[in-house]
């Protein structure tokens, strides 16, 4: 299930509807990104989350076709925010459920990594009243590089 | 044809989208990247380096040497950072 949304999310909510009278779940893995405040003490911080439309649901809807083919999954749950947010504000729920630990884990590192680099999400930083837009990091392109198959 | 613009892509360019008439000798990406970039000085920054400008052929990711058709959604923004 995808949703992208502006309000906040219920994480109890979400994770208890997720596996709700799924008899065959043992394993709920789940992942939340929070807002860093970047500033420092003392200073007025905030990330604003542009994306694209359309696309986003279409890049997150693969994201969980895809896991759910790669692993014994049950239900996969990527919930992420856009618009302004402030520092400690939830931006990212990333789920995935299971009979057992390993897939449920393994599927929710793999949704985030994927997401990080095909999500058509962009981060603009609000600090001391200038605002630049996040650069994307190697380290995440590397991250999600590990989960390509070799054929 | 209309051609949309994210993050600072949008913010150089100057505006979220634009309809573009292209020549029809601009078939790919890295070619209408090279059209777009000598529109004006503004899609001449956006585009100074086309290596960190990703696309999208009707929301899904292009790369430079794939080809479009005029009635297309393509989009230009850079490499993303959501999560």
């Amino acid at each position: 299930m995808i949703k992208v949304q502006r309000e906040d999310f219920d994480v109890g909510a979400e994770l208890a509807a997720l596996s709700a009278g799924r008899g065959e779940v043992g394993a709920v893995a789940s992942f939340i990104g929070l807002v860093r405040d970047v500033a420092g003490p003392g200073e007025l911080s905030a990330m604003t989350l542009e994306h694209y439309p359309g696309m986003t649901e279409k890049q997150l809807g693969e994201l969980e076709a895809e896991a759910l083919a790669r692993w014994p999954l049950d239900r996969v749950l990527i919930i992420h925010r856009h618009g302004r947010l402030l520092p400690g504000d939830r931006i990212v729920l990333c789920a995935a459920t299971s009979s057992h630990r390993e897939a449920a884990f393994e599927a929710c590192a793999f949704l985030m990594d994927w997401l990080k680099t095909k999500a058509p999400f962009w981060k603009l930083e609000e600090v001391g009243g200038q605002s630049s837009w996040v650069a994307a990091k190697d380290t995440d392109e590397a991250a999600a590089a590990k989960w390509t198959k070799n054929e | 044809m209309k051609v949309l613009y994210f993050a600072w892509l949008r913010d150089r360019v100057g505006v979220a989208e634009e309809i573009v008439e292209p020549p029809i000798e601009v078939t790919t990406v890295g070619e209408l990247i090279a059209w777009l970039a000598q529109r004006s000085a503004r899609h001449g920054e956006a585009f100074a380096d086309p290596a960190i400008v990703r696309c999208a052929i009707n929301q899904n990711y292009a790369k430079a040497d794939e080809s479009f058709s005029r009635t297309d959604e393509i989009a230009f923004f850079p490499p993303v950072t959501g999560g």
